[in-house]
Protein backbone atom coordinates (compact mmCIF):
# COMPACT_ATOMS: atom_id res chain seq x y z
CA UNK A 1 0.00 0.00 0.00
CA UNK A 2 2.81 2.61 0.85
CA UNK A 3 4.65 1.64 -2.10
CA UNK A 4 1.56 2.20 -4.59
CA UNK A 5 1.25 5.70 -2.59
CA UNK A 6 4.94 5.72 -3.65
CA UNK A 7 4.55 5.22 -7.05
CA UNK A 8 1.66 7.68 -7.20
CA UNK A 9 3.85 10.35 -5.61
CA UNK A 10 6.32 9.61 -8.74
CA UNK A 11 3.44 10.21 -11.55
CA UNK A 12 2.21 13.33 -9.95
CA UNK A 13 5.60 14.71 -9.87
CA UNK A 14 6.52 13.52 -13.72
CA UNK A 15 3.14 15.27 -14.11
CA UNK A 16 3.83 18.44 -12.47
CA UNK A 17 7.25 18.89 -14.09
CA UNK A 18 5.72 18.07 -17.68
CA UNK A 19 3.38 20.68 -16.79
CA UNK A 20 5.55 23.56 -15.34
CA UNK A 21 8.16 23.34 -17.81
CA UNK A 22 6.07 23.42 -21.21
CA UNK A 23 3.17 25.72 -19.76
CA UNK A 24 1.82 29.06 -18.46
CA UNK A 25 0.15 27.67 -15.57
CA UNK A 26 -0.34 31.42 -13.47
CA UNK A 27 -2.84 32.86 -16.17
CA UNK A 28 -4.82 34.31 -13.48
CA UNK A 29 -8.82 33.78 -13.78
CA UNK A 30 -9.29 37.16 -12.13
CA UNK A 31 -7.51 38.90 -15.14
CA UNK A 32 -10.41 37.23 -17.38
CA UNK A 33 -13.57 38.64 -15.07
CA UNK A 34 -11.86 42.01 -14.64
CA UNK A 35 -11.19 42.11 -18.90
CA UNK A 36 -14.55 40.90 -18.99
CA UNK A 37 -16.16 43.82 -17.06
CA UNK A 38 -13.52 46.30 -19.29
CA UNK A 39 -15.36 45.19 -22.28
CA UNK A 40 -18.59 45.27 -21.03
CA UNK A 41 -18.24 49.38 -20.06
CA UNK A 42 -16.24 50.00 -23.73
CA UNK A 43 -19.18 47.74 -25.12
CA UNK A 44 -22.05 50.49 -23.03
CA UNK A 45 -19.76 53.38 -24.16
CA UNK A 46 -19.78 52.99 -27.79
CA UNK A 47 -23.68 51.80 -27.90
CA UNK A 48 -24.19 55.24 -25.88
CA UNK A 49 -22.37 57.20 -28.36
CA UNK A 50 -23.90 55.52 -31.59
CA UNK A 51 -27.73 55.99 -30.23
CA UNK A 52 -26.97 59.55 -29.41
CA UNK A 53 -24.56 60.74 -31.95
CA UNK A 54 -25.54 58.98 -35.21
CA UNK A 55 -29.40 59.73 -36.65
CA UNK A 56 -28.61 56.45 -38.46
CA UNK A 57 -28.28 54.04 -35.41
CA UNK A 58 -25.78 51.12 -35.65
CA UNK A 59 -28.18 48.63 -37.43
CA UNK A 60 -28.23 50.76 -40.18
CA UNK A 61 -24.26 51.36 -40.68
CA UNK A 62 -23.78 47.52 -40.22
CA UNK A 63 -25.90 47.26 -43.21
CA UNK A 64 -24.30 49.35 -45.61
CA UNK A 65 -21.24 48.66 -47.54
CA UNK A 66 -19.16 50.84 -48.16
CA UNK A 67 -20.14 52.98 -45.63
CA UNK A 68 -19.11 56.64 -45.22
CA UNK A 69 -18.34 57.43 -41.66
CA UNK A 70 -16.58 60.43 -40.40
CA UNK A 71 -13.69 61.09 -38.82
CA UNK A 72 -15.27 61.83 -35.07
CA UNK A 73 -16.62 58.06 -35.40
CA UNK A 74 -13.31 56.36 -36.27
CA UNK A 75 -11.78 58.35 -33.53
CA UNK A 76 -14.38 57.85 -30.86
CA UNK A 77 -14.00 53.76 -32.12
CA UNK A 78 -10.36 53.42 -31.89
CA UNK A 79 -10.16 55.22 -28.46
CA UNK A 80 -12.74 53.25 -27.12
CA UNK A 81 -11.33 49.90 -28.51
CA UNK A 82 -7.30 51.07 -27.53
CA UNK A 83 -8.62 52.29 -23.70
CA UNK A 84 -10.79 48.91 -23.08
CA UNK A 85 -7.98 46.91 -24.68
CA UNK A 86 -5.42 48.87 -22.48
CA UNK A 87 -7.12 48.48 -18.82
CA UNK A 88 -7.93 44.89 -19.80
CA UNK A 89 -4.04 43.64 -20.35
CA UNK A 90 -3.20 45.87 -17.38
CA UNK A 91 -5.43 44.33 -15.32
CA UNK A 92 -4.47 40.91 -16.69
CA UNK A 93 -0.72 40.92 -15.98
CA UNK A 94 -1.35 42.37 -12.68
CA UNK A 95 -3.20 39.04 -11.54
CA UNK A 96 -1.34 37.08 -13.70
CA UNK A 97 1.87 38.49 -11.84
CA UNK A 98 0.11 38.33 -8.45
CA UNK A 99 -0.65 34.71 -9.14
CA UNK A 100 3.14 33.92 -10.60
CA UNK A 101 4.83 35.29 -7.14
CA UNK A 102 2.30 33.31 -4.75
CA UNK A 103 2.89 30.14 -6.94
CA UNK A 104 7.08 30.78 -6.66
CA UNK A 105 6.73 30.78 -10.44
CA UNK A 106 9.29 32.66 -12.17
CA UNK A 107 6.79 35.81 -14.71
CA UNK A 108 8.82 35.51 -18.04
CA UNK A 109 10.11 31.77 -18.87
CA UNK A 110 9.73 30.33 -22.13
CA UNK A 111 6.82 28.71 -21.00
CA UNK A 112 5.06 32.24 -21.37
CA UNK A 113 6.98 33.39 -24.66
CA UNK A 114 5.77 30.64 -26.54
CA UNK A 115 2.23 30.83 -24.95
CA UNK A 116 2.61 35.04 -26.14
CA UNK A 117 4.08 33.58 -29.24
CA UNK A 118 1.48 31.41 -30.39
CA UNK A 119 -1.60 33.35 -29.58
CA UNK A 120 -0.48 36.67 -31.03
CA UNK A 121 0.17 35.21 -34.47
CA UNK A 122 -3.71 34.83 -35.15
CA UNK A 123 -4.34 37.85 -33.27
CA UNK A 124 -2.04 40.13 -35.11
CA UNK A 125 -3.24 38.34 -38.67
CA UNK A 126 -6.72 39.17 -37.71
CA UNK A 127 -5.91 42.89 -36.45
CA UNK A 128 -4.76 43.74 -40.09
CA UNK A 129 -6.95 41.74 -41.72
CA UNK A 130 -9.73 44.15 -39.61
CA UNK A 131 -7.75 47.13 -40.99
CA UNK A 132 -7.90 46.19 -44.50
CA UNK A 133 -11.66 45.61 -44.60
CA UNK A 134 -11.89 48.85 -42.91
CA UNK A 135 -9.97 51.14 -44.49
CA UNK A 136 -10.01 49.30 -48.14
CA UNK A 137 -13.25 48.14 -48.19
CA UNK A 138 -14.85 50.31 -45.85
CA UNK A 139 -16.98 47.18 -44.47
CA UNK A 140 -17.59 47.91 -40.99
CA UNK A 141 -20.54 45.54 -39.91
CA UNK A 142 -18.47 42.70 -40.31
CA UNK A 143 -15.46 43.97 -38.36
CA UNK A 144 -16.80 43.09 -34.79
CA UNK A 145 -17.76 39.08 -35.86
CA UNK A 146 -14.16 39.29 -37.54
CA UNK A 147 -12.41 40.16 -34.21
CA UNK A 148 -14.31 37.31 -32.64
CA UNK A 149 -13.35 34.30 -35.00
CA UNK A 150 -9.57 35.89 -34.84
CA UNK A 151 -9.32 36.34 -30.70
CA UNK A 152 -11.18 32.90 -30.88
CA UNK A 153 -8.76 31.28 -32.95
CA UNK A 154 -5.64 32.78 -30.99
CA UNK A 155 -7.34 31.66 -28.06
CA UNK A 156 -7.10 28.04 -29.78
CA UNK A 157 -3.73 28.00 -30.59
CA UNK A 158 -2.03 29.57 -27.38
CA UNK A 159 -4.32 26.79 -25.13
CA UNK A 160 -1.84 24.20 -26.18
CA UNK A 161 0.49 26.16 -23.81
CA UNK A 162 -1.63 27.25 -21.21
CA UNK A 163 -4.79 25.98 -19.11
CA UNK A 164 -7.49 24.15 -21.07
CA UNK A 165 -10.17 25.99 -20.12
CA UNK A 166 -8.92 28.49 -22.68
CA UNK A 167 -9.50 26.18 -25.68
CA UNK A 168 -13.29 26.32 -24.67
CA UNK A 169 -13.13 29.77 -24.34
CA UNK A 170 -11.82 30.02 -27.76
CA UNK A 171 -14.11 27.92 -29.04
CA UNK A 172 -16.78 29.73 -28.24
CA UNK A 173 -15.37 33.11 -29.32
CA UNK A 174 -14.99 31.09 -32.75
CA UNK A 175 -18.74 29.83 -33.00
CA UNK A 176 -20.01 33.59 -32.12
CA UNK A 177 -18.07 34.92 -34.58
CA UNK A 178 -19.38 32.68 -36.93
CA UNK A 179 -23.22 33.52 -35.61
CA UNK A 180 -22.09 37.23 -35.39
CA UNK A 181 -21.23 37.11 -39.72
CA UNK A 182 -25.32 35.68 -40.48
CA UNK A 183 -26.55 38.64 -38.43
CA UNK A 184 -25.02 41.76 -39.17
CA UNK A 185 -25.89 44.30 -37.25
CA UNK A 186 -25.21 43.35 -33.49
CA UNK A 187 -21.66 44.41 -33.18
CA UNK A 188 -22.31 45.91 -30.31
CA UNK A 189 -24.00 43.13 -28.48
CA UNK A 190 -21.60 40.34 -29.59
CA UNK A 191 -18.82 42.08 -28.35
CA UNK A 192 -20.36 42.34 -24.93
CA UNK A 193 -21.54 38.47 -25.23
CA UNK A 194 -17.63 37.48 -26.43
CA UNK A 195 -15.36 39.57 -24.89
CA UNK A 196 -17.46 40.58 -21.58
CA UNK A 197 -19.78 37.54 -20.97
CA UNK A 198 -17.90 34.84 -22.20
CA UNK A 199 -14.51 36.21 -20.37
CA UNK A 200 -16.33 36.78 -16.92
CA UNK A 201 -17.63 33.13 -16.89
CA UNK A 202 -14.32 31.20 -17.57
CA UNK A 203 -12.22 33.86 -15.29
CA UNK A 204 -14.44 32.26 -12.81
CA UNK A 205 -14.27 28.71 -13.98
CA UNK A 206 -10.38 28.86 -14.14
CA UNK A 207 -10.41 31.45 -10.58
CA UNK A 208 -13.03 28.64 -9.14
CA UNK A 209 -10.95 25.40 -10.16
CA UNK A 210 -7.58 26.78 -9.65
CA UNK A 211 -7.09 29.64 -7.11
CA UNK A 212 -9.93 29.49 -5.01
CA UNK A 213 -8.94 25.84 -3.37
CA UNK A 214 -6.26 25.14 -1.25
CA UNK A 215 -2.95 25.24 -2.50
CA UNK A 216 -1.83 21.68 -2.28
CA UNK A 217 -4.92 20.67 -4.41
CA UNK A 218 -3.63 22.96 -7.40
CA UNK A 219 -3.88 21.69 -10.63
CA UNK A 220 -4.94 18.40 -10.16
CA UNK B 1 7.20 -13.05 -16.64
CA UNK B 2 9.12 -9.81 -15.69
CA UNK B 3 8.22 -8.95 -11.82
CA UNK B 4 7.16 -5.37 -11.76
CA UNK B 5 10.12 -3.97 -9.74
CA UNK B 6 12.44 -5.19 -12.51
CA UNK B 7 10.34 -3.29 -14.41
CA UNK B 8 11.11 0.04 -13.40
CA UNK B 9 14.77 1.91 -14.08
CA UNK B 10 16.88 2.71 -11.11
CA UNK B 11 17.94 5.85 -13.52
CA UNK B 12 14.74 7.44 -12.44
CA UNK B 13 14.67 6.44 -8.98
CA UNK B 14 15.72 9.83 -8.04
CA UNK B 15 13.72 12.36 -8.13
CA UNK B 16 15.89 15.52 -9.66
CA UNK B 17 17.04 12.64 -12.74
CA UNK B 18 13.25 12.19 -12.69
CA UNK B 19 12.26 15.76 -13.30
CA UNK B 20 14.79 16.41 -15.91
CA UNK B 21 13.71 13.65 -18.02
CA UNK B 22 10.13 14.68 -17.50
CA UNK B 23 10.76 18.28 -18.86
CA UNK B 24 13.06 17.12 -21.90
CA UNK B 25 9.92 15.08 -22.42
CA UNK B 26 7.69 17.62 -23.33
CA UNK B 27 9.96 20.52 -24.60
CA UNK B 28 12.17 20.02 -27.83
CA UNK B 29 15.51 21.31 -25.14
CA UNK B 30 15.60 23.06 -22.53
CA UNK B 31 18.88 25.00 -21.22
CA UNK B 32 20.62 24.39 -17.96
CA UNK B 33 19.39 27.67 -15.85
CA UNK B 34 16.02 26.68 -16.64
CA UNK B 35 15.68 23.29 -15.87
CA UNK B 36 17.90 24.56 -12.52
CA UNK B 37 15.46 27.00 -11.56
CA UNK B 38 12.02 24.39 -12.55
CA UNK B 39 13.82 21.76 -10.33
CA UNK B 40 15.30 24.63 -7.93
CA UNK B 41 18.46 22.51 -7.02
CA UNK B 42 21.94 23.72 -7.00
CA UNK B 43 24.39 23.89 -9.99
CA UNK B 44 26.72 21.03 -8.78
CA UNK B 45 23.64 18.79 -8.29
CA UNK B 46 21.94 19.69 -10.76
CA UNK B 47 25.16 18.69 -13.12
CA UNK B 48 26.21 15.44 -11.53
CA UNK B 49 22.71 14.16 -12.45
CA UNK B 50 22.71 15.24 -15.97
CA UNK B 51 26.32 13.60 -16.10
CA UNK B 52 24.59 10.36 -14.96
CA UNK B 53 21.57 10.91 -17.49
CA UNK B 54 24.48 11.53 -20.17
CA UNK B 55 26.52 8.62 -19.50
CA UNK B 56 23.64 6.30 -20.46
CA UNK B 57 22.45 8.22 -23.25
CA UNK B 58 19.22 9.14 -22.43
CA UNK B 59 19.83 12.59 -22.99
CA UNK B 60 22.15 14.39 -25.51
CA UNK B 61 23.91 18.13 -25.23
CA UNK B 62 24.71 21.02 -27.30
CA UNK B 63 26.70 23.44 -25.83
CA UNK B 64 26.64 27.09 -28.59
CA UNK B 65 28.63 30.23 -27.98
CA UNK B 66 25.56 33.36 -27.01
CA UNK B 67 27.93 36.44 -27.18
CA UNK B 68 30.98 35.19 -25.36
CA UNK B 69 29.00 32.81 -23.15
CA UNK B 70 28.45 29.36 -23.31
CA UNK B 71 25.04 28.17 -23.32
CA UNK B 72 24.16 24.23 -22.97
CA UNK B 73 20.72 22.74 -23.59
CA UNK B 74 19.74 19.00 -23.62
CA UNK B 75 17.30 17.39 -25.14
CA UNK B 76 16.46 13.30 -24.92
CA UNK B 77 17.61 10.77 -26.80
CA UNK B 78 15.62 8.88 -28.71
CA UNK B 79 16.74 5.86 -26.21
CA UNK B 80 15.85 8.26 -23.46
CA UNK B 81 12.31 8.31 -24.65
CA UNK B 82 12.11 4.77 -24.69
CA UNK B 83 13.37 4.00 -21.26
CA UNK B 84 11.27 6.69 -19.76
CA UNK B 85 7.84 5.50 -21.33
CA UNK B 86 8.58 2.20 -20.17
CA UNK B 87 9.01 3.17 -16.60
CA UNK B 88 6.07 5.43 -16.43
CA UNK B 89 4.08 2.33 -18.12
CA UNK B 90 5.98 0.64 -14.67
CA UNK B 91 4.56 2.75 -12.63
CA UNK B 92 1.37 2.68 -14.00
CA UNK B 93 0.86 -0.79 -14.24
CA UNK B 94 2.03 -1.52 -10.78
CA UNK B 95 -0.37 1.09 -9.62
CA UNK B 96 -3.02 -0.58 -11.81
CA UNK B 97 -2.36 -4.04 -10.27
CA UNK B 98 -2.30 -2.60 -6.65
CA UNK B 99 -5.42 -1.58 -6.94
Amino acid sequence: MNQKTDHLQQLSEIKTMMERSSRFLSLSGLSGVFAGFFALAGAAAFYVYVNKQMATGYRAIAHSLPVDLDLDFYTFCFADAGITLFLALAVGSYFTTRKARADGQKIWDPAVLRFMINLFIPLATGGIFCLILLFKFRWFGIIPPCTLIFYGLALLNGSKYTLDEVRWLGISEIILGLIGCLYLGYGVTLWAIGFGILHIIYGLIMYIRYEAVPKEKKYW
Amino acid sequence: MKSFIDRLNKAFENRIRLGIMSALMVNASVDFLALKELLDVTDGNLASHITALEKLEYIAVKKEFVGKKTKTTYMATKLGRIEFNHHLKALEDMIRQSE
